[in-house]
């Protein structure tokens, strides 16, 4: 009998979705679901807020005013994306602090492009063109994904997005059409940060074990390398534009399928960056960790007060 | 000291209390107590590099030598800025950054009251916008003194020690000099008598229910209007200008 | 030391004069002024309010979902409460 319920209730569940109606969060929804979704959203949190870093390593060193404010509020709205998409767990049940404890514990992975280090201001703009573009790629589908919360977390996040990507390509064209040695380091920046952005996708399909449920879940509504190829054709042409070499000897444009065809992505080096052997993985997480612990003081001072003032 | 002379000499001290201090704060986000304030703490930085960048750019105005605020932010040597010691200071902790914030702030919103009627329209206008950012300053950081002082035994302990170590450079923000009065003739600026007043009267409102002690050590500790600075200064200094140092003459 | 994570809140904006508070989302605060400061810092950095709500989220109640169908879906059939469901003769106009 129980049995049957549940396999009725599953039924309901995926007729909503195949029908396009949301999942909202006091909705009956399968265990499987939840706990990817959870995974999912907190990754993708994780990955706004780890990536708060690289970036943050140069607000104090950016080169002017006007990059100065612009890099701050960037940062800044990453913190603010990763604080959606906290909330957005929060209302699958993920409490907010033992998600983020997750992350600390290295039980909880984030993007493995943040641990890449920044060793130049060009790397704003890579990060802004090739990351933030890479990302939107992914994002812009979640916006209809399945489930209500996250679905309009991800329409407020990729509003916001929409000048994170144009202020990293404005530095770096401006940087390749400047000095030469501006333009070296505009080079140097794509170089290092091309092969890491490509990994951004994930593994291929066939290596992909999430894939095929989350894409009937609709909380995945393109495959890792439907995605990847639609960020190698645009970003291409746009290297091009402002003069820079994409650095893969083998890159080329297939003229029958109107495709670019990379050369081979170093899945070693993904893997090894995902298990924690990447340039920064320590640093990264140290960091995060550092700042929880320094502020616990805080957060228990204010919580003090409150209690005090409730029983005034 | 003509009047040109004294308000350029005047909107660079408040250009680069702005400045350093939204520098200083700036270096937090990323490092925030908790994902909201790491926000909040962001939004002060911008506002005071917005200021900092209105009040430099018209710094630049007023020399007439064709300096454009990022050239008086990025390429001064260190005894050419004039801001307050004060606003200097390493962060600390979260505490000593709020505390820091405050003691200026308390000083910033009742002088932008004023300065918004000052008869130099130029000042006037900046004085009007950043007033209604420096308010929710205020606010903000008076809060937050309150919580800590009188929060947690240790966050008590904490945010007393952050005032003990910054009370000996509140007296510099009364500091007063030709510029000053040169200027209050004009009536461009107000006498630092009236802003004393009601910075007095915030800090002892706020401390009071944070049940925070006023230091009985009056020491002052002055230098920043005249460009003698304390050694943390350089530091900052050597880390905002690297790009325009190590790269001369570039646009980015 | 005990781990004691400050309350979620529901934050509610309202985007302009004449229009209702909207649910936009929640975030974490010891009290209700820090609510309402964090939800200034956190959902209007782009001019989006005007106005702010906050509400401690464990004081939100909802219906139960299960019931969904018997609480909504009877209004579904009285079709005489819209106007559309009335015949105007031609030429009535006002109505």
């Amino acid at each position: 009998m129980e049995d049957k319920n549940i396999l009725e209730l599953e039924r309901r569940f995926q007729e909503k979705i195949d029908n396009d109606i949301k999942i909202e969060p006091n909705d009956w929804m399968p265990d499987d679901y939840r706990q990817t979704l959870i995974r999912q959203i907190s990754q993708h949190a994780h990955s706004e807020i780890v990536g708060m870093l690289p970036e943050g390593n140069w607000i104090t060193r950016a080169p002017n005013l006007r990059r100065k404010a612009v890099l701050l509020a960037k940062v800044q709205d990453e913190a603010g994306h990763g604080l959606y998409l906290y909330s957005a767990a929060e209302t699958l049940g993920a409490d907010r602090e033992e998600t983020i404890d997750d992350l600390h514990s290295g039980k909880a992975k984030y993007s493995s492009i943040f641990n890449y280090p920044t060793l130049s201001w060009a790397d704003m703009g890579a990060i802004g063109w090739l990351v933030d573009g890479a990302a939107i790629m992914n994002q812009v589908p979640l916006c209809r994904c399945s489930y209500g919360p996250y679905a309009r977390a991800m329409v407020r996040v990729c509003k916001e997005e929409s000048f994170h990507q144009r202020q990293g390509f404005e530095i770096i064209a401006h940087l390749a059409q400047g000095t030469p040695a501006q333009k070296e380091m505009a080079q140097d920046a794509l170089n290092r940060f091309w092969w890491p952005a490509l990994m951004m996708f994930g593994p291929n399909d066939a290596e992909s074990k999430h894939t095929v449920q989350s894409m009937n879940w609709k909380i995945k509504r393109s495959t890792n390398d439907e995605l990847r190829q639609l960020f190698v054709d645009v970003t291409v042409p746009q290297a091009e534009m402002i003069g820079l070499t994409i650095p893969d000897k083998d890159l080329k444009l297939n003229k029958e399928t109107g495709h670019y065809e990379t050369g081979e992505i170093n899945w070693a080096e993904f893997w090894e960056v995902v298990k924690g052997n990447g340039p920064c993985n320590k640093e990264r997480v140290d960091a995060r960790r550092k700042a929880k612990e320094d502020g616990l003081w805080v957060r228990e001072a204010a919580s003090a007060f409150a209690e005090k003032r409730k029983n005034k | 000291m003509e009047k040109q002379k004294a308000l350029y000499e005047y909107v660079l001290r408040l250009a680069d209390d702005s400045l350093i201090l939204g520098h200083r704060v700036s270096e937090w986000c990323g490092h925030g107590p908790i994902l909201e304030e790491d926000i909040a703490l962001t939004n002060l930085a911008l506002d005071l590099i917005g200021q900092a960048t209105s009040l430099l750019n018209y710094a630049g105005e007023l020399e007439g030598k064709g300096r454009d605020g990022d050239a008086l932010a990025f390429l001064r040597y260190e005894r050419e800025y004039k801001n307050l010691l004060l606003v200097e200071q390493m962060n600390g902790d979260f505490g000593k950054t709020i505390m820091r914030q405050f003691l200026f702030d308390a000083f910033r919103k009742p002088l932008f009251e004023k300065l918004q009627h000052s008869t130099d329209q130029h000042l006037a206008a900046i004085a009007e916008k950043s007033l209604k950012e420096t308010k929710y300053h205020l606010k903000h950081t008076s809060e937050w003194v309150i919580r800590l002082g009188d929060g947690t035994e240790e966050s008590h302990i904490r945010i007393q020690e952050s005032l003990d170590a910054l009370w000996k450079y509140t007296n510099e923000i009364f500091y007063k000099d030709d510029v000053d009065s040169v200027l209050i003739a004009e009536n461009i600026i107000p006498s630092s008598e009236e802003i004393k007043a009601e910075w007095t009267k915030t800090v002892n409102d706020v401390l009071e229910q944070a049940t925070l002690t006023i230091p009985s050590n009056n020491w002052i500790q002055e230098g920043g209007r005249k460009g003698f600075h304390t050694e943390a200064l350089g530091y900052l200094l050597a880390e905002m200008q690297y790009m325009q140092r190590a790269y001369p003459n570039m646009t980015w | 030391m005990s781990k004691k994570e400050w309350p979620l809140w529901e934050v509610f904006i309202r985007s302009k004069q004449g229009l209702n508070h909207k649910h936009v989302g929640s975030l974490r605060a010891a009290d209700s002024t820090m609510a309402i400061e964090n939800a200034r810092d956190v959902y209007t950095r782009r001019s989006e309010g005007i106005s702010i709500w906050v509400i401690e989220s464990n004081n939100v109640f909802a219906n139960d979902s299960s019931e969904s169908d018997a609480l909504f879906e009877p209004a579904d059939s009285k079709i005489y409460r819209h106007p559309t469901f009335y015949d105007v003769p031609d030429g009535i106009s006002h109505m």
